[in-house]
């Protein structure tokens, strides 16, 4: 057994959390997230070159990773940053096209922003309930339907949309230029899109990819709950420092039990959900992929939760303020619950197992 | 035992309902629902419509212009007000500084200050908390000299709700430097537009702007400001913040709240059926209600005493922890509810079509957020703990 990081990605995470701790302070951070184009383009064309992407592909498809626990190394130190730079269509994008056998180049090298299309209003984390169709038109496909909170779409070039095709699900691509695309900024920082399609041209990436979209879903939700307890990391330890140096009757806060022993089983929940994104990190890939995610998921949403609450009360007052770094920090580990399946969700996934 | 209102009650009740059917503006119900900020104006508007019939200082004797409900009237009008989604009463002079003259005032300073409160001509807020002195609130610093007929104020004060709008703030400042904590605090009016003030909003975590810090250099005031005993504010302060205040435990927004999230889950699909319908979420609003149909009972019973006994005493506390958490809840159940609907900033996605989830949800996220200062402001969920501990547990 081993628990450690190979050299290679310890290398890949000293090197991203080195650069994002220097390029991308929270106070830069809170300036970016929040104003169009809800990131910053020059930090993401470093990233590019820092070979993040890379890292989230597997060789066979250019790149030089994508295991779970590639993924997670990635994300966990966007999560301390809270960097809003849209990595993740990226990642679920590369998985698409890479189990569709297409080129990833032009992803790779950040030539082209990709962001992938699947939750829609009346069914937001659900493959099955997919209302968006597609009809064959002359050489291609035209797409209809709505595809909601498509997270990073505010600067997509190209999004990828899950549609129905026949009898199942296929992937398209769908230039954006082509859709009706309107950006917004988000409550925790970083943009999305609503994406309108009506009869809108789209190439087919792949027929029958029911079981690409859903490991799509299982990479990026082991990008998320990474990129949470990176961000619960922080918010947890700051609000231990906080303990040290906040007075009140005369005592650092910190001496105050009741306040010492919430701090203890937040570390528990961090803990805890560090080790299920580790085992939903293992599994990705394989036949029990989407059950660990899930796990994983349901977990994160409670613990982020406990840690976002907690964080801010147990500051007082300062920690709902926009300034002071805990509140963005605390927006974004609850936001996160409503991506890709909340709390509830994964837990009634895991329930369906119990089916005989 | 009884747990219904009595006819009288009943009687005050449809009162009430009726007044509000006539006199609520539809602008200001559909502000409300919207959940954004309020404007000066819209709280204005409705203190007038109140203030016209008699129920604006509801928690003022009558010989001072209040209406002289007993607690569960006050508790009934609470709650009507909340179900006809009025907007809330601004506490600050109505039920903060109105109380403490009443209690503590000159005959001069009541007749000046209270009737300018109820007809709207000041606006007032609190000056208690200060950068260091926020729990531990007889830490504070900011002080008062007297210069002949005049304090001299200097200090900060900061966490000032609405202070943006203020005409009057009410402070606590040290006038004696040398005493122990809790002694030498005296309560001071202080005329916003004097010279050496200074106003400075802070940005909140939602994104709105709701409170500020204030800079005070030099600022003087005539002596006749003091309210009650020189040194002895702190009785004042303390009066303040154990008051009988009814509606401590926010009943009726919280049956506004739980009404909502049954609305959002009716209306959201998840698995191709209402949300509503699904079993774990439904769970959890049935949850939520239970929790809150027993508060409707504890809060009951309460001001029950407080009708029997006098004033309630610390159970005020408990009321106050276990209204904040309920009232968290649902609120994060309804974010919940829209799921991904919830992430966009206030304002981004609203027109036409592009309109999110259920109507009237746009600022559901941010409120979620907002939301969070109930249980930290008004002392702390955990100072409430342990005030308990000392005055029921005797710990
Ligand atoms: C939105 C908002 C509006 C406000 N409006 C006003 C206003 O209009 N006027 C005004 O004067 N003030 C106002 N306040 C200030 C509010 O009353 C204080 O924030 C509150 O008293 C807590 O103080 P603090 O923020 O300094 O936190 P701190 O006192 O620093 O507390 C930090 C943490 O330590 C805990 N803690 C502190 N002491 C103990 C202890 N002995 N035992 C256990 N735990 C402890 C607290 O509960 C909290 O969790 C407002 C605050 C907010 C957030």
């Amino acid at each position: 057994m081993d628990f450690n990081l190979t050299e290679d990605r310890q290398m890949l995470a000293d090197t991203l959390g080195r650069f994002l701790g220097e390029q991308y302070p929270v106070e830069h951070r809170i300036k970016v997230a929040y104003d169009a184009p809800y990131h910053d383009p020059a930090l993401w064309d470093q990233l590019v070159e820092l070979g993040a992407l890379y890292a989230l592909a597997p060789e066979d498809a250019g790149g030089m990773g994508g295991t779970g626990f590639d993924i997670s190394v990635v994300f966990e130190a966007l999560g301390k940053t809270l960097c809003p730079e849209p990595v993740l269509g990226a990642l679920m994008a590369s998985r698409l096209l890479a189990a569709a056998g297409a080129d990833l180049e032009a992803l790779l090298t950040g030539a082209t922003k990709y962001a992938v299309g699947i939750t829609e209003i009346d069914a937001p984390y659900e493959l099955d309930q997919i209302a968006t169709v597609a009809t064959a038109k002359g050489d291609g496909f035209a797409l209809s339907g709505r595809k909601s909170t498509v997270y990073g779409g505010q600067v997509a070039d190209v999004v990828l949309v899950a549609a129905k095709h026949g009898d199942g699900l296929g992937v398209f691509a769908v230039q954006a230029a082509d859709a009706n695309v309107t950006g917004y900024g988000m409550m925790d920082g970083g943009g999305a899109a609503e994406v309108l399609l009506d009869d809108t041209p789209a190439t087919l990436v792949m027929a029958n990819a029911e079981a690409a979209l859903e490991d799509a879903l299982n990479a990026g939700i082991v990008a998320l709950c990474a990129e949470a307890v990176g961000a619960m990391d922080v918010a947890h330890w700051t609000t231990v420092e906080y303990f040290k140096q906040r007075k009140q009757f005369g005592v650092p806060i910190g001496k105050f039990q009741v306040l010492q022993h919430r701090a203890v089983d937040m570390l528990t929940e961090i803990e805890q959900a560090r080790s299920i994104v580790i085992k939903a990190a293992a599994e990705l890939g394989g036949d029990d992929a989407a059950k660990y995610a899930s796990m994983a998921k349901n977990m994160i949403g409670r613990a982020a939760r406990l840690v976002a609450e907690e964080s801010i009360q147990m500051h007082g007052g300062i920690a709902m303020t926009w300034e002071y770094a805990v509140s963005h920090y605390a927006k974004r580990l609850i936001m996160l619950d409503a991506q890709l399946g909340d709390t509830d969700y994964h837990l009634s996934q895991v329930m369906k197992g119990y089916a005989a | 035992m009884d747990l219904s209102y009595s006819a009288e009650d009943l009687a005050f009740r449809d009162e009430v309902r009726a007044y509000l059917a006539e006199n609520l503006p539809k602008h200001m119900t559909d502000a409300v629902r919207a959940g954004g900020e309020l404007t000066k104006e819209v709280i204005e508007e409705w203190h007038a419509i109140l203030n016209r019939r008699g129920w604006l200082a509801t928690i003022w004797p009558k010989e001072f212009g209040g209406p002289g409900w007993t607690p569960v009237q006050k508790h009934i009008f609470e709650e009507e007000c909340c179900r006809a989604y009025a907007p809330r009463i601004v506490p600050f002079g109505l039920n903060m500084l109105g109380p403490v003259l009443i209690t503590f005032g000159s005959k001069e300073q009541q007749e000046h200050y209270l009737p300018r409160i109820l007809d709207g001509t000041d606006w007032w807020c609190q000056g208690y908390s200060e950068p260091g002195a926020g729990s531990d609130l007889a830490s504070l610093k900011t002080k008062a000299e007297r210069d002949g007929d005049e304090w001299v104020i200097n200090g900060q004060k900061t966490w000032t709700t609405l202070g943006q709008h203020a005409d009057w703030i009410f402070c606590l400042c040290r006038t004696d430097p040398d005493a122990k904590q809790q002694e030498g605090i005296s309560f001071i009016l202080v005329d916003m537009n004097t010279p050496g003030i200074e106003v400075r909003p802070i940005k909140l975590i939602e994104g709105g702007y709701e409170v500020n810090e204030i800079f005070f250099t030099d600022v003087r005031v005539p002596v006749g400001n003091l309210v009650g005993q020189e040194n002895k504010g702190w009785t004042i302060a303390k009066f303040l913040l154990t008051h009988e205040r009814t509606g401590i435990a926010g009943v009726g927004f919280s049956i506004q709240a739980l009404e909502e999230v049954k609305s959002i889950a009716r209306k959201t699909m998840r698995g191709g059926r209402p949300l509503i319908d699904d079993p774990l979420f439904a769970a959890r609003i049935a949850q939520a209600e239970i929790d809150l149909e027993a508060m409707k009972i504890t809060n009951l019973r309460m001001l029950f005493k407080a009708q029997e006994q006098g004033a309630p005493g610390p159970e005020t506390s408990l009321l106050k922890i276990k209204g904040t958490v309920i009232n968290q809840e649902l609120k994060d159940l309804a974010r919940r509810a829209l799921g991904p609907a919830a992430a966009p900033f206030p304002g981004h996605v609203t027109e036409g079509n592009l309109m999110f989830g259920p109507p009237d949800t746009e600022h559901n996220a941010a409120r979620y957020f907002n939301n969070r200062k109930t249980s930290i402001f008004g002392g702390s969920n955990e100072i409430q703990r342990n005030i308990v501990t000392k005055t029921m547990l005797e710990l």
